[in-house]
């Protein structure tokens, strides 16, 4: 009797606690809580819902030296993209590709002599319905709120089912160790190691740091334009508004954000 | 049990010296691939997985084939495979863990496996092909080695096993409908990317895998004294009669659709390569070719009972279904897909010596477990008589 007068005791003081905590947590939050993220943002940074990309290649041929590749070059420097010198085990986040290449849904035996042949500017395609973040199996290919599709290569295990998911070939796989094949390291951006994948991120660490990808900033002629889809009154959609586009590949679904003007 | 496996001839010691040998072999090369990564390998940007994969899902339909005796004996109580649902299963056993090793030589990061199991991730299909890979292996080798213990006790197995006897069934169904979703649902490889391919693969497993089956039957008549019996044999060989037909008319299914609808999206591109050779590449059409050539072997020898009950002509006609299956799904399927590239442009492929080396390596691995299971299951069966 006496054990189950004490437990008695001890519930009615425990719940009166407790009913005291639940009193007192709006005050907590109130004063204690914040809606402050964990780690500041550069009150700089480029902020988007979803980043997209218009190339203008009319831009680029007519206006570009012939073979002109400083995007290309400016984005391998940024981010310590390797030269490896060997077509099988390239490194590549940005290059070019014929049209026929490119686009091999969208070419015909009489297609306008303009774009027979002519190098295309490709890369990682940022779908809002990817592939390669749904096959890969420890999530170290994710696509950000933002829409940008990144890979964390510490988590990579080097499956290279995202390879085999992408219908863009615009990922790479470091079959070897890849830092004796950079000229010129980036101190600002990581190298990787042999074993892992690697794309196109969209420069998601400069666009923290309030700056355009290095590629569109590179372009002298302003064929590579970057910004917000769903603000109407951005830069790209203003673009897509008033020109005829097409997209890689558009009858697979995975709905590219790469948009190109011929 | 395990002691069985420690008394044996000179023969029996000699074999598994010379597999150590080659397990030997293959895990140093496996070293230089640890030390100088995938560059080892034949593999490239635009075929990134080839044979290591390749022999991955070949044996996966190995392992699933265990359900081809398992479920005529306990489903509609076959007797005639009593004798032999136990090599049945130890084969699944052997054929798993081949599996899982070929995945694992596979990985570029190999020591961030457990990634997998650390951020689960069930939109992966890989996901989904490790808990039905492993549950696989672990539901055989519980089964296998409880009822071979009962049987040397002789008394029937506990009733539990029985009950996961019926989950392998659906199991082994599972193992290898999963791995084919690895292939099937990914946009971009069109010749994946076709409705019947877990049917395929379920098909081309079924006659592999029993055929193996009766190989190692027939050199277990060789050398033990186990027999198991012309009847279970020739049950097993109409097994295999009527998948490799099947395999066949489903290869035959992916031609028409691709080359009567003349979508070169739809496969075409691939099966042209792989047959015929596309821009002047063709390193596989031999390989190809001798798939079918062996395959129409194989379905004269099987399809005419006379051959087919025939010991020696059957022995040929299951070395001709297993190897002509081994190119078609071991090597073929998976390079098919990745050829011609997205680009529409041929990269091909060939294994280098190591990645070759590596595989011997996998698979004298798996004849090794493989032996040491045979060699258990066949002394308690002389031990019982």
């Amino acid at each position: 009797m006496r054990g189950k007068r004490m437990d008695r005791r001890t519930f009615l003081k425990v719940a009166g606690a407790c009913v005291l905590g639940l009193g007192v947590m709006p005050v907590t939050d109130v004063f204690g809580g914040n809606d402050l993220p964990k780690i500041l943002r550069n009150p700089n940074a480029l902020v988007g819902k979803k980043w997209a990309m218009v190339v203008d290649m009319k831009k680029c041929w007519d206006n570009g030296e012939e073979g002109c590749v400083d995007c290309i070059r400016a984005c391998h420097r940024t981010h310590n993209v390797p030269n490896i010198g060997n077509a099988k085990e390239e490194i590549k986040w940005i290059w070019t590709a014929s049209y026929e290449n490119a686009f091999p849904d969208q070419k015909n035996e009489y297609m306008e002599e303009s774009l027979k042949g002519k190098p295309f500017i490709v890369l990682c395609n940022h779908c809002a319905n990817p592939p390669c973040v749904r096959v890969c199996p420890t999530k170290a290919t994710f696509k950000r709120e933002d829409g940008i599709v990144i890979m964390d290569y510490h988590r990579c295990i080097g499956c290279r089912y995202c390879m085999a998911a992408c219908p863009y070939g615009a990922r790479s796989f470091n079959f070897k160790d890849p830092r004796p094949f950079i000229a010129e390291v980036n101190p600002k951006f990581p190298t990787r190691e042999k074993g892992v994948v690697e794309k196109c991120n969209f420069c998601a660490e400069r666009l923290a740091e309030g700056l355009l990808p290095a590629c569109v900033e590179a372009c002298k002629h302003g064929a590579l334009v970057f910004g917000d889809l769903e603000d109407p009154e951005s830069n790209v959609r203003k673009i897509l508004r008033s020109n005829y586009i097409i997209q890689r590949k558009p009858q697979l679904g995975t709905k590219p954000n790469i948009y190109y003007i011929v | 049990m395990l002691e069985m496996a420690l008394k044996g001839s000179k023969r029996y010691w000699g074999w598994i010296i010379s597999l150590l040998a080659v397990m030997g072999v293959g895990f140093s090369c496996y070293l230089l691939q640890l030390n100088k990564g995938l560059t080892i390998t034949g593999l490239s940007r635009d075929v990134s997985w080839g044979l290591y994969i390749g022999q991955f899902t070949f044996l996966v339909g190995v392992a699933a084939s265990a359900v081809t005796v398992v479920l005529p004996y306990y489903l509609h109580n076959v007797k005639t495979f009593g004798r032999i649902t136990i090599f049945g299963e130890f084969l699944a056993v052997a054929s798993v863990i081949m599996c899982l090793l070929f995945i694992f030589v596979d990985l570029g990061k190999p020591m961030r496996i457990f990634n997998i199991l650390l951020y689960p991730t069930p939109n992966s299909i890989m996901f989904w092909d490790m808990i039905v890979l492993n549950g696989y292996l672990l539901l055989n080798m519980v089964i296998g080695w409880n009822v071979l213990e009962a049987e040397r006790n002789s008394v029937p197995p506990p009733r539990w096993v029985r009950k996961l006897i019926y989950v392998s069934i659906p199991w082994a169904i599972s193992i290898h409908t999963v791995t084919a979703f690895l292939y099937a649902g990914l946009p971009g490889r069109h010749y994946w990317l076709s409705a019947i391919m877990a049917a395929r693969f379920l098909a081309s497993a079924f006659a592999s895998g029993p055929a193996l089956l009766i190989i190692l039957c027939f050199i277990m008549k060789r050398f033990t004294k186990f027999d198991a019996g012309r009847e279970a044999i020739q049950k097993l060989a109409v097994i295999v009669t009527y998948a490799t037909v099947i395999s066949v008319f489903f290869v035959g299914l992916e031609f028409f659709t691709a080359f009567y609808s003349q979508v070169p999206a739809h496969g075409m591109h691939s099966l042209e390569y792989l047959f015929f050779g596309l821009d002047g590449h063709g390193r596989l059409v031999p390989l190809m070719w001798m798939f079918v050539i062996l395959a129409a072997v194989a379905l004269v020898l099987l399809i005419n009972s006379k051959t087919r009950e025939k010991e020696s002509t059957l022995i040929v006609a299951c070395v001709a279904v297993f190897v002509s299956m081994l190119i078609e799904k071991g090597l073929g399927l998976v390079v098919g897909g990745f050829v011609p590239n997205p680009f529409e442009i041929v990269t091909e492929y060939s294994p280098t010596l190591p990645e070759i080396l590596i595989t011997l390596g996998i698979w004298a691995t798996g004849f090794l477990v493989l032996t040491i299971f045979y060699k258990i299951a066949v002394s308690v069966k002389e031990e019982t008589g």
